[in-house]
């Protein structure tokens, strides 16, 4: 049995822990129970996410927990950084934005593989996403 | 880490078994563009069959060096995309459009030999 608060956190600071993140990403979703397109589905949107805080960041960290309500359960991703903040959000949540000239897929791709995303911005504080996927 | 890259007659050969981090896809690109350059390779198969995740900076990784081997003059075929990598691609919004693609290393090949000889 899964503990219900289960709760671990990968530091992102050099390129390597995005590997790491999403490798663990991917085990703690199978342990969960998602199948095999969804463990590549969560694991791509970890490793989208640490990117993102390597390039633009530069260190930060990845928290995975186990959740579940009445009915299902899933697995909730906290990206979080203390980065340069965002000072837009509507213009990166816009198909196609970028600023690094196209390295990464940006967040509406993130927000497509999952079944929630949230995004906290304060600009010169940093950054948090918040992306959720349930089992079915 | 280094992926190793084989030559077949004039086909070079490449099988990708590890995960992708960024590093080895960067050193892959440029020992693929040099091994085309030494062996006078015409065709290359990338077989990814078992690559579990390609995400938005690999697969950009892999789109690049399809054209810069084009410009060498030589033609890469992606071969054995999973079917997860495929549909978590499409939902990150990238197409790979340009990029021929084969089933498997078998087709790839077949694939190869008929642009080949257009």
């Amino acid at each position: 049995m899964m503990d219900n608060h289960f709760q671990s956190c990968i530091p992102i600071q050099k390129e390597w822990d995005i590997v790491a993140a999403r490798q663990q990403g991917r085990d703690f979703s199978k342990q969960i129970g998602f199948g095999a397109v969804d463990q590549a589905r969560i694991a791509t949107a970890i490793s989208e996410l640490a990117r993102n805080i390597y390039l633009y960041a530069q260190k930060g960290a990845i928290c995975f927990e186990y959740i579940e309500d009445m009915e299902h359960k899933g697995i909730k991703i906290i990206a979080s950084d203390e980065g340069p903040g965002i000072s837009d959000i509507s213009r990166v949540m816009e198909d196609g934005y970028t600023t690094s000239g196209g390295l990464g897929a940006g967040l509406p791709g993130i927000k497509r593989l999952m079944d929630h995303f949230d995004i906290y911005s304060e600009e010169g504080k940093g950054t948090e996403v918040t992306i959720q996927k349930w089992l079915r | 880490m280094r992926i190793p890259i084989l030559k077949l007659h004039n086909y070079l050969l490449i099988s990708i078994q590890t995960e992708l981090d960024d590093k080895t896809a960067i050193q892959f690109q440029e020992d693929l563009l040099n091994k085309i350059h030494e062996t006078w390779a015409t065709g290359v198969v990338i077989d990814l069959t078992s690559v579990e995740i390609i995400d938005s900076y690999i697969a950009k990784i892999l789109g690049d060096v399809v054209s810069m081997s084009d410009l060498m003059g030589a033609k890469v075929v992606l071969t054995g995309i999973q079917p997860a990598v495929a549909m978590t691609l499409i939902d990150l919004g990238i197409h790979l459009k340009d990029v021929p693609t084969a089933l498997d290393l078998e087709q790839g090949l077949i694939k190869l030999r008929q642009e080949l000889e257009e």
